[in-house]
């Protein structure tokens, strides 16, 4: 069990973390304190054309891991700006890993030929993670994420998420059950632009790995949700899959209703992206730079409810999240197992956002 | 083993006996003299109380094999098998190997020959392996009320997104029968495959002595294969059917070639070999055309051309030690399916020390293939295919877990046909007529109740390994074709685990 919540506002209004920090705090019941998190899009409009890497390093400020780290990250990157990322110890959680965040741009005579920024940011992220006592929690544009140990509300306080505006926010209060609890195990999980918060348990991991490991992609978090952002990311970002297309990979249509239908692109997409199958019950909300998307499993296990009110979009575990944000909805719905509900920000949304 | 005994002075290892109390032959009953084509039991004259003479069963102790076929047709349930094993004092020198060294030194230097898989004691790696399952954190999925999709597509997916996919063979079950061929088998079992596969939406596989024209009809669930004696190979052969498969090797007898006895090349063997009659149809151990990687290739591309690239073209090879290199290089030398076949895979009749000592068990084979493609980064430009040994609806499960998207199976094929097991394949005398062609034994077979009795097996199958998906919280088997994170070894060492890519229980 977790609770989950993500806020969109389609037209590019900035909103304070108040909101998002009262809206997980009345799923209480859905966590145990072992991990809460928050992602924010939009958070560093003065920065937004750089990378930003929040890395998260075990021990204080005088780890050897952060020289090593920043040692590797000079030699694949410019960093145009470094800083400690500020926290507000409080009774409920006095301490946590020393947290820096960087802003930095790929070294272009570095990179392979062929090669994305994209594809290269990612394997200086992979890279990092699979050191020791290090990884990196959050590393797109734009966005930050601030998660750890603790209840959401906690967290929240902690890294005092009120200070930050976004656009869209998504927030995780976490009941883990299979893999401990940790700092970096708290959701959520990122890659590049790309976030994800997930309700549930994936149980075709295994063969998820297996399939992300053959294109770079390395699990290194000790949790089944990192796989979803991965799958996600290589789908749409490498193959180009629209947001449609991949989430019929992600819980595809039955066999029985692509004979029926005779839907021989979804035949094509089933075949070849058998092992990006998302199996076992999930609720989840992956946001990326441009919007959301709300998933859930085919066979629906885990609660989602969805509301729109003028042009903001919520989701979450529990309609009370967004009720009492929104006590007025517009419209409120209960997406089908395996139909997903797809977000865009709206053209002013994009404009504004990207001005 | 039974011809030979024949030749030395010791009590065989099986006869039948009869309990007269309860047998009908006072009132002239012979079915088991009928029913034993090992000729173990004959009629022994004896005068009754009456003075009338009476023929009562005999066992002539010379050739029983505990095929169990008289102990079943008797209609007075008369007949026990019995079992006499051989001792020796020595607990190295067992009978067994006295037995065979008797038998080799009083029958001229004679191989040791034998049918089905390995008996040996090496470890069966499907039993250690245990199965996760849903408890609390997730909820497991009940398949009587949840879809459950076992269906599975085999050929070459497309490297990257937008390019087509090979030609795909449809399994609606993941289970695929063995190649078993023409002539080792009669056509009756072959029907009742093609007409199995065909109601239950997967494949059957003829082996390497043709396609009968009887059966051309069920050809879009047939895969025809091409072995090194190249018996029945035509143009029209490889168009025939759903899919070509090149037969390398078997894992009951890896790097050996095949040997049908002109006894069993009947006219209907002949003709769909394309061989005289009563001809022995040797297969040589290595096609006389492929010595190396690049001959595969051409011969994959040969045939690809020849059907047009409409069929996906399978190549079967034993597990051996190098395994996973191999199936690599016939990965890329453009094979679409891979068949790994086992050490406990059965065959007809092959040379005792090849059939116990040579190969590897599937389960490692099938993990390190698995491995080895996905570390290439090339997993899905081609399907494995498990066989040799599997057991069971688990050891299917268990087989795609470590890798494999599909298996075959064969010796359970003719168990549902009424096999005893009795290792006698390659005499002809097969008493369940599945793997002889001679009239009156060949007759024993009843295609339509042997069809039913595999698109049973079939059916039974699929719905435990729902039942198992289920368990697990699958709902769509794709999900667990290598999904090594639900499988845990029990009482297997570092080594074997690491080869298996799986944790230990309780880790």
């Amino acid at each position: 069990m977790c609770g989950i919540v993500g806020i969109i506002n389609t037209d590019g209004t900035l909103i304070d973390g108040s909101y998002i920090k009262e809206a997980i705090r009345i799923q209480r019941d859905r966590g145990n304190g072992l991990g809460g998190g928050f992602a924010v899009y939009g958070a560093y409009p003065e920065n937004k054309d750089k990378y930003a890497f929040h890395i998260m390093y075990e021990g204080d400020r005088n780890s050897p891991v952060i020289a090593k780290v920043e040692g590797y990250l000079r030699t694949k990157t410019n960093i145009y700006q470094s800083e400690q990322i500020p926290v507000y110890p409080n009774k409920r959680i006095a301490r946590g890993p020393f947290m820096k965040r960087y802003f930095l741009k790929p070294i272009e005579e570095y990179m392979a030929p062929e090669q994305t920024e994209e594809d290269f940011i990612m394997e200086v992220v992979m890279h990092i993670n699979g050191m020791d006592d290090v990884f990196v929690v959050s590393s797109g544009k734009n966005i930050g994420v601030f998660k750890g140990m603790g209840y959401p509300e906690d967290i929240g306080d902690y890294f005092r998420i009120e200070d930050y505006k976004g656009y869209m926010w998504t927030a995780h209060n976490r009941f883990p059950t299979n893999t401990p609890g940790w700092w970096g195990g708290a959701h959520p999980f990122t890659i590049l632009d790309k976030a994800v918060v997930h309700n549930g348990e994936i149980t075709s991991y295994g063969t998820n790995v297996r399939w992300l490991e053959m294109y770079g992609y390395y699990c290194l978090l000790q949790t089944d949700t990192e796989v979803i952002s991965y799958i996600y990311d290589k789908l749409t970002r490498r193959d180009g899959l629209t947001e449609e297309d991949a989430c019929c990979v992600m819980a595809p249509p039955l066999w029985e209703e692509i004979d029926r239908t005779g839907d021989e692109k979804r035949r094509y997409l089933r075949q070849i992206y058998g092992s990006a199958i998302v199996n076992g019950p999930f609720g989840i909300v992956l946001t990326h730079k441009a919007g959301a998307i709300v998933l859930n499993d085919r066979n629906k296990l885990r609660p989602v409810v969805c509301a729109q009110a003028g042009n903001t979009y919520y989701a979450s575990s529990e309609e009370c999240s967004i009720r009492l944000l929104s006590p007025d909805v517009d419209r409120i719905w209960s997406p089908r197992g395996g139909e997903p509900v797809i977000l865009h920000l709206s053209e002013e949304g994009n404009r504004k956002v990207d001005s | 083993m039974s011809e030979m005994k024949n030749n030395w002075n010791v009590i065989p290892e099986f006869h039948p006996e009869f309990d007269l109390e309860r047998c009908d032959y006072e009132n002239g009953c012979r079915e088991c003299t009928k029913e034993c084509s090992f000729g173990e039991i004959a009629l022994k004259p004896v005068k009754g109380k009456d003075g009338v003479l009476r023929y009562r069963p005999w066992a002539n102790l010379s050739s029983c094999n505990a095929c169990q076929r008289c102990v079943k047709m008797c209609p007075q349930k008369a007949i026990h098998i019995v079992h006499n094993p051989m001792y020796t004092s020595h607990r190295y020198w067992t009978a067994e190997h006295v037995g065979n060294i008797w038998r080799q030194a009083r029958t001229e230097g004679g191989v040791l020959l034998v049918g089905s898989g390995a008996t040996g004691p090496q470890r069966r790696y499907f039993d250690h392996i245990m199965f996760d399952a849903c408890q609390v954190t997730n909820p497991s999925i009940d398949p009587l009320r949840e879809p459950m999709e076992i269906r599975r597509y085999l050929g070459r997916k497309a490297d990257h997104y937008g390019d087509e996919v090979g030609p795909q063979l449809q399994l609606d079950v993941p289970i695929m029968f063995g190649a078993m061929s023409f002539g080792a088998l009669n056509l009756r079992v072959h029907e009742a495959e093609a007409i199995a596969t065909k109601a239950v939406g997967t494949f059957w596989n003829t082996g390497e002595g043709g396609f009968h024209e009887k059966l051309r009809s069920y050809g879009a669930n047939t895969i025809v294969q091409v072995a090194s004696g190249r018996f029945g190979v035509s143009e029209d052969y490889l168009k025939s059917a759903a899919a070509v498969e090149i037969k390398i090797g078997q894992g009951a007898k890896p790097g050996i070639g095949g040997h049908l006895p002109g006894e069993k090349v009947s006219e209907a063997v002949s003709k769909t070999r394309m061989i005289p009659m009563g001809s022995d149809a040797l297969s040589p151990a290595p096609h006389h055309d492929i010595y190396s990687i690049e001959d595969l290739r051409q011969l994959i591309y040969a045939i690809k051309e020849t059907t047009e690239y409409k069929v996906p073209v399978s190549v079967k090879i034993s597990a051996v030690h190098n395994v996973a290199p191999i199936v690599s290089g016939v990965a890329r030398a453009g094979a679409d399916i891979i068949a790994i076949d086992g050490f406990r895979g059965g065959t007809g009749a092959t040379p005792l020390q090849i059939r116990q000592n040579t190969g590897i068990p599937v389960e490692l084979a099938v993990s390190a293939a698995d491995a080895r493609l996905k570390d290439e980064g090339i997993r899905d430009r081609v399907s494995l295919v498990a066989s040799g040994g599997i057991q069971s609806s688990s050891d299917v499960l268990k087989a795609i877990c470590l890798g494999a998207d599909a298996v075959y199976v064969a010796t359970p094929v003719l168990i549902a046909l009424g096999c005893n097991m009795c290792q006698r394949c390659f005499t002809g005398k097969c008493p369940y007529g599945i793997t002889t062609n001679r009239p009156g034994l060949a007759e024993r077979i009843d295609v339509t109740r042997a069809a039913a009795a595999l698109n049973n097996l079939l059916h039974a199958w699929a719905e435990e390994i729902k039942e198992l998906m289920g368990s697990m919280g699958i709902s769509a088997i794709e999900a667990l074709r290598g999904n090594r994170g639900r499988l845990r070894g029990v009482g297997l060492n570092e080594e074997e685990l690491r080869i298996l890519g799986i944790k230990h229980a309780g880790a």
